[in-house]
């Protein structure tokens, strides 16, 4: 081995000579799209928190009606609210996000030519307007 | 118009420095003048101890991306009149090890690479000299916009997934595995799977798009990536749900 290249300069392993810039911590606020990925990830733990949520109130209403007025008090809890309405906001974005990437994943041919991404992305919104406004009719309009 | 810019060029020599520093150095600014011709003109004129990467001029040969500024670029392509009154600050790419000033080591992304045989796999014994394989536009336009990677590794230090796991194949290695896998004349799409198809392929990708920003050649690996991520997915749940036969 050469001199040279005996001689390290590097912190971390690697090859001798050769130099790594650290790597720092807040690399995601670098870039409006990094803030905007590492917002996405953490989106999925408000999923997952919605999911819980609805376990919750499936097992207050099997409880009866005295366990889902239980349940009916404590969402109605200010920091409950709170924390569904974040929850929310970050279950949109993702949602949002995720029918934003259908196009690039999903590629349509029609008669020899490529659907256009804008076409692939409204579908997804549409069939999500349309599965929301189904739930909401159960919901609310057939009572 | 000045007729001077400023360049801030990162140096770093590995026989004395621990770490890059910036340096200075005034270049004509002149509008058909990219940054490379101002490092050029450093390297001929100030400093010929400046190191660098280029060979082309125009943007083919994928030798001289650089960190303009904070964004990848090739430095072929990027005009310094954009960048007046300056000053500008050169570095080398990101998330490649440095081995002097704007040169960085190449080499986990050339391993990269053949893994997943970015050339045309048959399972026949013609050998290709003795046969012609036609080609409809139709079938060229399936793969043609992922043939324009050009390996100048853009994607990769745009990356930020790259940066936190040097396992992952990478952006463009990724898009030229697709390259292949869409060319009507290539029958390896199942032998490229085993690569693709794992936690340091597709998966470890998780969409942040700033490949496809970067990448001065309109390749999309991004869209490359969750369009395989499809493939991968449904080649396994044929393969779970699917007899041998019918897959």
């Amino acid at each position: 081995m050469s001199k040279l290249a005996s001689e390290s300069t590097t912190s971390e392993p690697g090859r001798a000579g050769r130099y790594r810039a650290p790597a720092s911590r807040m690399w995601w606020l670098r870039r409006r799209s990094y803030v905007l990925f590492v917002l996405r990830e953490l989106s999925s733990l408000f999923v997952a928190w919605f999911v819980v949520y609805l376990l919750l109130l499936i097992s207050a209403v099997r409880g009866g009606s005295d366990s889902y007025r239980e349940f009916l008090a404590l969402s109605g809890q200010p920091w409950m609210l709170a924390l569904n309405l974040v929850a929310l906001a970050f279950v949109l974005l993702h949602a949002i996000t995720w029918f934003n990437l259908a196009p690039q994943a999903i590629v349509v041919q029609i008669g020899g030519r490529r659907l256009p991404a804008p076409v692939v992305a409204a579908a997804h919104f549409a069939a999500w307007a349309v599965l929301s406004a189904i739930i909401a009719w159960i919901l609310v309009g057939a009572r | 118009m000045a007729d001077t810019i400023t360049l801030q060029v990162a140096r770093y020599r590995p026989e004395s420095d621990s770490a890059p520093r910036m340096q200075e150095y005034v270049v004509p600014l002149r509008a058909d003048w990219a940054v490379l011709d101002g490092l050029n003109y450093v390297k001929d004129r100030l400093d010929g101890s400046l190191s660098f990467r280029w060979s082309c001029r125009m943007g083919i040969c994928g030798s001289c991306g650089m960190t303009v500024n904070g964004e990848p670029a090739l430095t072929c392509g990027t005009f310094l009149v954009d960048y007046a009154p300056g000053p500008v600050r050169v570095e080398p790419l990101g998330n490649f090890p440095v081995i002097r000033d704007l040169v960085i080591e190449i080499d986990d992304f050339l391993r990269k690479l053949p893994k997943v045989k970015p050339w045309l796999v048959r399972e026949d014994e013609h050998p290709f000299a003795d046969v012609e394989f036609l080609q409809t536009p139709a079938e060229l336009e399936a793969y043609r916009q992922y043939s324009m990677c050009i390996n100048c590794m853009l994607c990769y230090a745009a990356c930020p997934v790259y940066a936190i796991e040097p396992d992952f194949l990478g952006p463009a290695a990724i898009a030229l595995a697709q390259r292949y896998n869409l060319d009507s004349r290539d029958q390896g799409a199942h032998q490229r799977l085993d690569v693709l198809a794992t936690a340091e392929g597709v998966w470890a990708c998780t969409y942040v798009g700033e490949c496809t920003s970067a990448c001065p050649k309109g390749v999309d690996p991004a869209g490359a990536i969750q369009r395989y991520k499809l493939t991968a997915a449904t080649q396994t749940l044929r393969s779970l749900l699917l007899p041998r036969g019918a897959r």
